[in-house]
Protein backbone atom coordinates (compact mmCIF):
# COMPACT_ATOMS: atom_id res chain seq x y z
CA UNK A 1 0.00 0.00 0.00
CA UNK A 2 0.75 3.70 -0.81
CA UNK A 3 -0.15 6.53 0.95
CA UNK A 4 0.90 10.25 0.34
CA UNK A 5 0.55 12.78 2.97
CA UNK A 6 0.63 16.87 2.25
CA UNK A 7 1.40 19.56 5.04
CA UNK A 8 2.39 17.65 7.39
CA UNK A 9 5.74 17.90 9.80
CA UNK A 10 7.59 15.86 12.73
CA UNK A 11 7.75 19.07 15.27
CA UNK A 12 9.82 17.31 17.79
CA UNK A 13 11.01 13.98 19.41
CA UNK A 14 11.85 13.20 22.77
CA UNK A 15 13.02 9.59 23.86
CA UNK A 16 12.64 8.35 27.15
CA UNK A 17 14.98 5.30 27.94
CA UNK A 18 15.11 4.06 31.68
CA UNK A 19 17.87 4.58 33.93
CA UNK A 20 18.96 1.52 34.61
CA UNK A 21 21.61 -0.07 32.23
CA UNK A 22 21.63 -4.00 32.17
CA UNK A 23 25.34 -5.05 30.32
CA UNK A 24 25.65 -8.45 28.03
CA UNK A 25 28.54 -9.73 29.89
CA UNK A 26 26.48 -9.66 33.04
CA UNK A 27 24.44 -12.35 31.65
CA UNK A 28 25.99 -14.47 29.82
CA UNK A 29 26.36 -17.31 33.04
CA UNK A 30 22.22 -17.84 32.47
CA UNK A 31 22.77 -19.00 28.79
CA UNK A 32 23.57 -22.60 28.20
CA UNK A 33 26.36 -22.20 25.60
CA UNK A 34 30.16 -21.12 26.34
CA UNK A 35 31.19 -18.07 27.21
CA UNK A 36 33.44 -17.89 24.08
CA UNK A 37 30.44 -18.33 22.05
CA UNK A 38 28.03 -15.64 23.43
CA UNK A 39 31.41 -13.14 23.00
CA UNK A 40 31.48 -14.28 19.51
CA UNK A 41 27.66 -13.78 19.17
CA UNK A 42 28.00 -10.53 20.63
CA UNK A 43 30.62 -8.85 18.58
CA UNK A 44 29.04 -10.11 15.33
CA UNK A 45 25.09 -8.63 16.58
CA UNK A 46 26.03 -5.54 18.72
CA UNK A 47 25.20 -6.59 21.83
CA UNK A 48 26.39 -3.93 24.58
CA UNK A 49 24.19 -2.61 26.88
CA UNK A 50 20.10 -2.59 27.14
CA UNK A 51 17.57 -0.67 29.25
CA UNK A 52 15.87 -2.24 31.33
CA UNK A 53 12.65 -0.81 33.59
CA UNK A 54 12.15 -1.71 36.84
CA UNK A 55 9.56 -4.35 38.35
CA UNK A 56 6.59 -1.89 38.94
CA UNK A 57 7.39 0.82 35.91
CA UNK A 58 4.54 0.72 32.68
CA UNK A 59 4.18 2.24 29.51
CA UNK A 60 2.16 4.96 31.07
CA UNK A 61 5.16 5.98 33.47
CA UNK A 62 7.64 6.49 30.95
CA UNK A 63 5.27 7.94 28.65
CA UNK A 64 3.61 10.77 31.57
CA UNK A 65 7.48 10.84 32.53
CA UNK A 66 8.51 12.46 29.27
CA UNK A 67 5.03 14.26 28.59
CA UNK A 68 5.74 16.42 31.61
CA UNK A 69 9.26 17.22 31.19
CA UNK A 70 7.73 18.75 27.82
CA UNK A 71 5.70 20.54 29.46
CA UNK A 72 7.90 21.78 31.80
CA UNK A 73 10.56 22.58 29.56
CA UNK A 74 7.62 24.44 27.45
CA UNK A 75 8.05 22.62 24.17
CA UNK A 76 4.61 21.09 24.67
CA UNK A 77 1.36 23.08 25.42
CA UNK A 78 -0.87 20.88 26.92
CA UNK A 79 -3.93 22.53 25.47
CA UNK A 80 -2.72 22.28 22.13
CA UNK A 81 -3.05 18.78 22.03
CA UNK A 82 -5.60 17.31 19.83
CA UNK A 83 -4.88 13.53 19.95
CA UNK A 84 -2.84 11.10 21.61
CA UNK A 85 -2.07 8.06 19.30
CA UNK A 86 0.05 5.24 21.62
CA UNK A 87 1.83 2.29 19.52
CA UNK A 88 2.40 -0.45 22.21
CA UNK A 89 2.48 -4.22 22.64
CA UNK A 90 2.68 -4.22 26.37
CA UNK A 91 -0.08 -1.84 28.02
CA UNK A 92 -1.03 -0.97 31.38
CA UNK A 93 -3.86 -3.23 31.16
CA UNK A 94 -5.77 -5.16 28.77
CA UNK A 95 -8.59 -2.22 28.92
CA UNK A 96 -8.95 0.51 29.29
CA UNK A 97 -6.28 1.99 26.44
CA UNK A 98 -3.53 3.01 27.93
CA UNK A 99 -3.32 6.51 26.06
CA UNK A 100 -6.45 7.13 27.70
CA UNK A 101 -4.93 6.20 31.21
CA UNK A 102 -2.01 8.62 30.00
CA UNK A 103 -4.69 11.45 28.97
CA UNK A 104 -6.39 11.39 32.34
CA UNK A 105 -2.39 11.58 34.62
CA UNK A 106 -1.92 14.68 32.73
CA UNK A 107 -5.00 16.23 32.81
CA UNK A 108 -6.42 16.26 28.99
CA UNK A 109 -10.25 17.51 28.05
CA UNK A 110 -12.73 15.39 26.52
CA UNK A 111 -12.32 16.78 23.21
CA UNK A 112 -9.15 15.15 22.88
CA UNK A 113 -9.14 11.99 20.93
CA UNK A 114 -7.12 8.55 21.83
CA UNK A 115 -5.97 5.34 20.74
CA UNK A 116 -4.01 2.38 21.30
CA UNK A 117 -2.27 0.72 18.71
CA UNK A 118 -1.06 -3.01 18.71
CA UNK A 119 1.90 -2.77 16.69
CA UNK A 120 5.67 -3.38 17.39
CA UNK A 121 8.47 -2.83 15.18
CA UNK A 122 6.52 -1.08 12.43
CA UNK A 123 5.24 0.93 15.09
CA UNK A 124 6.40 4.04 14.37
CA UNK A 125 5.33 4.35 10.71
CA UNK A 126 1.97 3.14 11.64
CA UNK A 127 1.85 5.35 14.18
CA UNK A 128 2.60 8.49 11.43
CA UNK A 129 0.77 7.00 9.39
CA UNK A 130 -2.33 7.13 12.03
CA UNK A 131 -1.66 10.39 13.11
CA UNK A 132 -1.51 12.53 9.59
CA UNK A 133 -4.71 10.86 9.18
CA UNK A 134 -6.03 12.66 12.03
CA UNK A 135 -4.33 15.98 10.97
CA UNK A 136 -5.99 15.90 7.56
CA UNK A 137 -9.23 16.66 10.19
CA UNK A 138 -10.06 20.57 10.32
CA UNK A 139 -9.99 19.82 13.62
CA UNK A 140 -6.91 18.44 14.59
CA UNK A 141 -3.91 20.45 14.18
CA UNK A 142 -1.27 18.59 16.78
CA UNK A 143 -0.90 15.11 17.61
CA UNK A 144 1.09 13.44 19.67
CA UNK A 145 2.42 10.37 19.16
CA UNK A 146 3.60 8.05 22.01
CA UNK A 147 5.68 4.23 20.69
CA UNK A 148 6.84 3.03 23.93
CA UNK A 149 6.89 -0.85 24.83
CA UNK A 150 8.00 -2.49 28.05
CA UNK A 151 8.69 -5.69 26.66
CA UNK A 152 11.61 -7.21 28.91
CA UNK A 153 9.05 -8.44 31.06
CA UNK A 154 8.26 -11.02 28.40
CA UNK A 155 11.56 -12.15 27.92
CA UNK A 156 12.93 -15.11 29.29
CA UNK A 157 16.44 -14.49 31.21
CA UNK A 158 17.59 -17.66 29.65
CA UNK A 159 16.89 -16.86 26.23
CA UNK A 160 20.35 -16.32 24.34
CA UNK A 161 18.41 -15.28 21.45
CA UNK A 162 16.07 -12.23 22.86
CA UNK A 163 17.19 -11.39 26.04
CA UNK A 164 20.71 -9.54 25.38
CA UNK A 165 18.31 -7.83 22.73
CA UNK A 166 15.71 -6.55 24.30
CA UNK A 167 15.24 -3.13 25.64
CA UNK A 168 12.90 -0.19 27.23
CA UNK A 169 11.52 2.96 26.42
CA UNK A 170 9.51 5.17 25.39
CA UNK A 171 9.63 8.17 22.10
CA UNK A 172 6.91 11.31 22.04
CA UNK A 173 6.67 12.74 18.71
CA UNK A 174 4.94 15.86 18.21
CA UNK A 175 3.35 15.73 14.50
CA UNK A 176 1.11 19.03 13.15
CA UNK A 177 0.10 20.59 9.99
CA UNK A 178 2.73 22.52 8.37
CA UNK A 179 1.88 24.48 5.01
CA UNK A 180 5.06 24.62 3.79
CA UNK A 181 6.14 21.18 4.93
CA UNK A 182 6.92 18.51 1.56
CA UNK A 183 4.94 15.58 0.87
CA UNK A 184 4.95 12.38 3.15
CA UNK A 185 5.19 9.45 1.13
CA UNK A 186 4.39 5.98 3.11
CA UNK A 187 4.57 2.59 1.91
CA UNK A 188 2.86 0.04 4.45
CA UNK A 189 3.05 -4.41 3.71
CA UNK A 190 1.70 -6.78 5.96
CA UNK A 191 1.94 -10.74 6.01
CA UNK A 192 -0.62 -12.38 8.31
CA UNK A 193 0.61 -15.81 7.63
CA UNK A 194 4.09 -15.37 9.13
CA UNK A 195 2.02 -13.69 12.30
CA UNK A 196 3.27 -16.32 15.17
CA UNK A 197 7.06 -15.68 13.84
CA UNK A 198 6.91 -13.66 16.40
CA UNK A 199 4.76 -14.30 19.27
CA UNK A 200 3.65 -14.69 22.98
CA UNK A 201 1.61 -17.29 22.49
CA UNK A 202 0.25 -17.56 26.02
CA UNK A 203 -1.18 -14.46 28.48
CA UNK A 204 -4.54 -13.65 26.20
CA UNK A 205 -7.57 -15.37 25.68
CA UNK A 206 -6.31 -17.80 23.06
CA UNK A 207 -4.28 -19.15 25.80
CA UNK A 208 -4.71 -18.00 29.25
CA UNK A 209 -1.44 -17.98 31.61
CA UNK A 210 -1.38 -21.21 33.80
CA UNK A 211 1.51 -23.00 35.46
CA UNK A 212 1.43 -24.79 32.66
CA UNK A 213 1.88 -21.68 30.41
CA UNK A 214 4.96 -20.63 32.99
CA UNK A 215 6.82 -23.97 32.52
CA UNK A 216 10.25 -22.84 30.97
CA UNK A 217 11.27 -25.57 28.75
CA UNK A 218 14.32 -26.02 26.38
CA UNK A 219 13.53 -24.53 22.39
CA UNK A 220 16.53 -27.60 21.31
CA UNK A 221 18.82 -25.19 20.96
CA UNK A 222 19.70 -24.17 24.76
CA UNK A 223 17.74 -21.70 24.81
CA UNK A 224 15.11 -21.60 27.96
CA UNK A 225 11.76 -19.63 27.81
CA UNK A 226 8.25 -20.40 28.28
CA UNK A 227 4.96 -19.52 26.76
CA UNK A 228 4.46 -16.73 28.56
CA UNK A 229 7.64 -15.15 27.08
CA UNK A 230 8.42 -13.64 23.48
CA UNK A 231 8.87 -16.32 21.02
CA UNK A 232 11.16 -15.51 17.35
CA UNK A 233 11.78 -17.85 15.12
CA UNK A 234 14.89 -16.40 13.61
CA UNK A 235 15.65 -17.85 10.44
CA UNK A 236 12.28 -17.22 9.23
CA UNK A 237 12.52 -13.63 10.48
CA UNK A 238 15.92 -12.39 9.24
CA UNK A 239 14.86 -13.88 6.08
CA UNK A 240 11.67 -11.97 5.65
CA UNK A 241 13.54 -8.84 6.75
CA UNK A 242 16.31 -9.70 4.23
CA UNK A 243 14.03 -10.26 0.92
CA UNK A 244 11.16 -7.48 1.64
CA UNK A 245 13.28 -4.57 2.90
CA UNK A 246 15.12 -4.56 0.32
CA UNK A 247 12.44 -4.66 -2.37
CA UNK A 248 10.42 -1.91 -0.38
CA UNK A 249 13.50 0.82 -0.68
CA UNK A 250 13.67 -0.31 -4.80
CA UNK A 251 10.02 0.20 -5.05
CA UNK A 252 10.57 3.92 -2.95
CA UNK A 253 13.01 4.88 -5.58
CA UNK A 254 11.11 3.43 -8.89
CA UNK A 255 8.03 5.42 -7.45
CA UNK A 256 8.97 8.41 -6.13
CA UNK A 257 12.22 8.44 -8.95
CA UNK A 258 14.53 9.17 -6.42
CA UNK A 259 17.87 7.30 -5.55
CA UNK A 260 20.62 6.66 -2.69
CA UNK A 261 21.61 10.21 -3.65
CA UNK A 262 18.80 12.18 -2.94
CA UNK A 263 18.70 10.35 0.97
CA UNK A 264 20.55 11.90 3.90
CA UNK A 265 20.25 8.62 6.05
CA UNK A 266 17.52 5.49 6.52
CA UNK A 267 16.73 5.34 10.00
CA UNK A 268 16.04 1.68 10.07
CA UNK A 269 14.29 -0.23 13.29
CA UNK A 270 17.60 -1.84 14.77
CA UNK A 271 17.04 -5.77 15.33
CA UNK A 272 20.66 -6.34 15.60
CA UNK A 273 24.03 -4.68 13.98
CA UNK A 274 24.34 -7.66 11.79
CA UNK A 275 20.86 -7.39 9.98
CA UNK A 276 21.24 -3.52 9.34
CA UNK A 277 25.01 -4.52 7.99
CA UNK A 278 23.50 -7.07 5.60
CA UNK A 279 20.52 -4.93 4.37
CA UNK A 280 23.12 -1.97 3.87
CA UNK A 281 25.45 -4.02 1.98
CA UNK A 282 22.36 -5.33 0.08
CA UNK A 283 21.31 -1.81 -0.78
CA UNK A 284 24.80 -0.77 -1.47
CA UNK A 285 24.32 1.79 1.03
CA UNK A 286 27.23 3.78 2.98
CA UNK A 287 26.80 2.09 6.63
CA UNK A 288 27.34 4.91 7.80
CA UNK A 289 23.65 5.92 6.48
CA UNK A 290 22.15 3.40 8.06
CA UNK A 291 22.92 3.91 11.67
CA UNK A 292 22.98 0.56 13.73
CA UNK A 293 24.23 2.07 17.21
CA UNK A 294 20.64 1.94 19.14
CA UNK A 295 20.85 -1.59 19.94
CA UNK A 296 24.56 -2.46 21.28
CA UNK A 297 23.93 0.84 23.47
CA UNK A 298 20.20 0.82 24.41
CA UNK A 299 18.38 -2.45 23.12
CA UNK A 300 15.73 -3.34 20.75
CA UNK A 301 12.87 -1.30 21.94
CA UNK A 302 10.33 -2.59 19.28
CA UNK A 303 9.00 0.83 18.14
CA UNK A 304 10.85 3.41 19.76
CA UNK A 305 14.32 2.32 17.42
CA UNK A 306 13.71 4.56 14.71
CA UNK A 307 12.68 7.75 16.83
CA UNK A 308 15.71 6.91 19.45
CA UNK A 309 18.07 6.48 16.24
CA UNK A 310 17.13 9.94 15.33
CA UNK A 311 17.72 11.64 18.70
CA UNK A 312 20.98 9.68 19.00
CA UNK A 313 22.39 10.22 15.48
CA UNK A 314 21.05 13.61 15.10
CA UNK A 315 20.40 15.33 18.44
CA UNK A 316 21.00 19.06 18.56
CA UNK A 317 21.91 19.08 14.48
CA UNK A 318 18.39 18.31 13.54
CA UNK A 319 17.38 21.75 15.22
CA UNK A 320 19.20 23.75 12.87
CA UNK A 321 19.04 21.47 9.83
CA UNK A 322 16.90 19.92 7.17
CA UNK A 323 17.37 16.05 6.16
CA UNK A 324 15.82 13.75 3.86
CA UNK A 325 15.34 10.18 5.59
CA UNK A 326 13.60 6.73 4.99
CA UNK A 327 12.02 5.90 8.44
CA UNK A 328 11.76 2.42 8.13
CA UNK A 329 10.24 -0.86 10.68
CA UNK A 330 10.03 -4.02 10.12
CA UNK A 331 9.18 -7.53 12.61
CA UNK A 332 5.78 -8.70 13.52
CA UNK A 333 2.69 -8.75 12.16
CA UNK A 334 4.46 -9.59 9.82
CA UNK A 335 4.39 -6.16 8.81
CA UNK A 336 7.12 -3.56 7.25
CA UNK A 337 6.69 -0.07 6.67
CA UNK A 338 8.88 3.04 5.39
CA UNK A 339 8.01 6.31 4.94
CA UNK A 340 9.82 9.18 3.00
CA UNK A 341 9.95 12.50 4.63
CA UNK A 342 11.47 15.10 5.42
CA UNK A 343 13.11 16.12 8.98
CA UNK A 344 13.45 19.87 9.24
CA UNK A 345 14.54 21.98 11.53
CA UNK A 346 13.21 19.97 14.60
CA UNK A 347 11.72 22.20 17.87
CA UNK A 348 13.50 19.47 20.11
CA UNK A 349 15.00 15.79 19.33
CA UNK A 350 16.73 14.09 22.50
CA UNK A 351 16.98 11.67 25.24
CA UNK A 352 16.34 11.80 28.78
CA UNK A 353 16.47 9.32 31.69
CA UNK A 354 13.38 8.09 33.17
CA UNK A 355 14.38 7.56 37.21
CA UNK B 1 37.18 -25.96 2.03
CA UNK B 2 35.37 -28.83 3.30
CA UNK B 3 37.26 -29.14 5.92
CA UNK B 4 37.09 -25.56 7.20
CA UNK B 5 33.83 -25.14 6.92
CA UNK B 6 33.60 -28.17 9.58
CA UNK B 7 36.02 -26.40 11.53
CA UNK B 8 33.90 -23.75 11.70
CA UNK B 9 30.87 -25.62 12.35
CA UNK B 10 32.47 -27.53 15.33
CA UNK B 11 33.50 -24.55 16.56
CA UNK B 12 30.26 -23.02 17.03
CA UNK B 13 28.24 -26.29 18.32
CA UNK B 14 31.20 -29.15 19.59
CA UNK B 15 28.62 -31.38 20.98
CA UNK B 16 27.41 -32.35 17.43
CA UNK B 17 29.61 -34.24 14.95
CA UNK B 18 28.67 -33.27 11.74
CA UNK B 19 30.75 -35.04 9.32
CA UNK B 20 28.31 -38.13 10.62
CA UNK B 21 25.84 -36.26 9.24
CA UNK B 22 24.85 -35.79 5.77
CA UNK B 23 21.92 -33.05 6.18
CA UNK B 24 19.34 -31.68 8.16
CA UNK B 25 21.71 -29.66 10.45
CA UNK B 26 18.75 -26.98 11.03
CA UNK B 27 15.91 -29.53 11.35
CA UNK B 28 17.93 -31.82 13.74
CA UNK B 29 18.26 -28.77 16.11
CA UNK B 30 22.15 -28.84 15.57
CA UNK B 31 22.28 -25.08 14.40
CA UNK B 32 19.70 -22.54 15.64
CA UNK B 33 19.55 -18.90 13.71
CA UNK B 34 22.35 -17.15 15.87
CA UNK B 35 24.53 -20.20 14.91
CA UNK B 36 23.93 -19.46 11.89
CA UNK B 37 24.96 -16.09 12.17
CA UNK B 38 28.08 -16.60 13.98
CA UNK B 39 28.85 -19.32 11.23
CA UNK B 40 27.85 -16.61 7.95
CA UNK B 41 30.63 -14.23 9.78
CA UNK B 42 33.16 -16.76 10.46
CA UNK B 43 32.77 -18.38 6.76
CA UNK B 44 33.16 -14.74 5.42
CA UNK B 45 36.15 -13.98 6.83
CA UNK B 46 37.76 -17.24 6.60
CA UNK B 47 37.03 -17.17 2.74
CA UNK B 48 37.22 -13.18 2.28
CA UNK B 49 33.67 -13.75 0.77
CA UNK B 50 30.69 -10.96 1.58
CA UNK B 51 27.03 -13.20 1.44
CA UNK B 52 24.15 -11.79 0.62
CA UNK B 53 21.44 -11.21 3.64
CA UNK B 54 18.75 -13.25 1.58
CA UNK B 55 20.97 -16.07 0.76
CA UNK B 56 20.91 -16.75 4.46
CA UNK B 57 18.36 -19.45 4.24
CA UNK B 58 18.17 -22.68 5.98
CA UNK B 59 18.39 -24.74 2.86
CA UNK B 60 21.83 -23.30 1.77
CA UNK B 61 23.27 -23.97 5.74
CA UNK B 62 21.84 -27.51 5.99
CA UNK B 63 24.72 -29.57 4.97
CA UNK B 64 28.37 -29.08 4.41
CA UNK B 65 27.82 -29.62 0.53
CA UNK B 66 25.03 -26.62 1.02
CA UNK B 67 27.18 -24.41 2.19
CA UNK B 68 30.08 -25.56 -0.16
CA UNK B 69 27.99 -24.20 -2.79
CA UNK B 70 27.41 -21.03 -1.10
CA UNK B 71 30.76 -20.38 -0.22
CA UNK B 72 31.48 -21.01 -3.73
CA UNK B 73 28.85 -19.11 -5.37
CA UNK B 74 29.75 -15.97 -3.14
CA UNK B 75 33.57 -16.40 -3.94
CA UNK B 76 32.99 -15.77 -7.93
CA UNK B 77 31.01 -13.13 -7.17
CA UNK B 78 33.02 -11.43 -4.99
Amino acid sequence: MYLKFKNKKITGILSVVPENEVHFADGIKNYNFSEKQSLKLAKIMGYGSTRIVNEDTCVSDLCIFGLQHLFTEKLLNKDDIDAIVLVTQSPDYFLPATSNVIAGEIGLGEDVFCIDINQGCAGYEVGLMQAYMLLDQDSINTVVLLNADVLSKKVSLKDRNSRPLVGDGASITVVQNDQESKESDLFIKMDGSGAKSLIIPAGGFKLPSSEETRLHKDDGTGNMRSDDHLRMVGDAVFNFVQTKVPQMVYDIYENLQISDDDVDFYFFHQPNKFMLEKLADKLKVDRAKMPNNIVGKYGNGSGITVPLNICENLGKKSLNNTYKVILGGFGVGLTWSMIVCELKKLSFCSIINYK
Amino acid sequence: MKQQIIDILTEARPEFDFQAEANGFIEKGMLDSFDIIVIISEIEEKFDISIDGDQILPENLDSIDAISKLVTRFSSKN
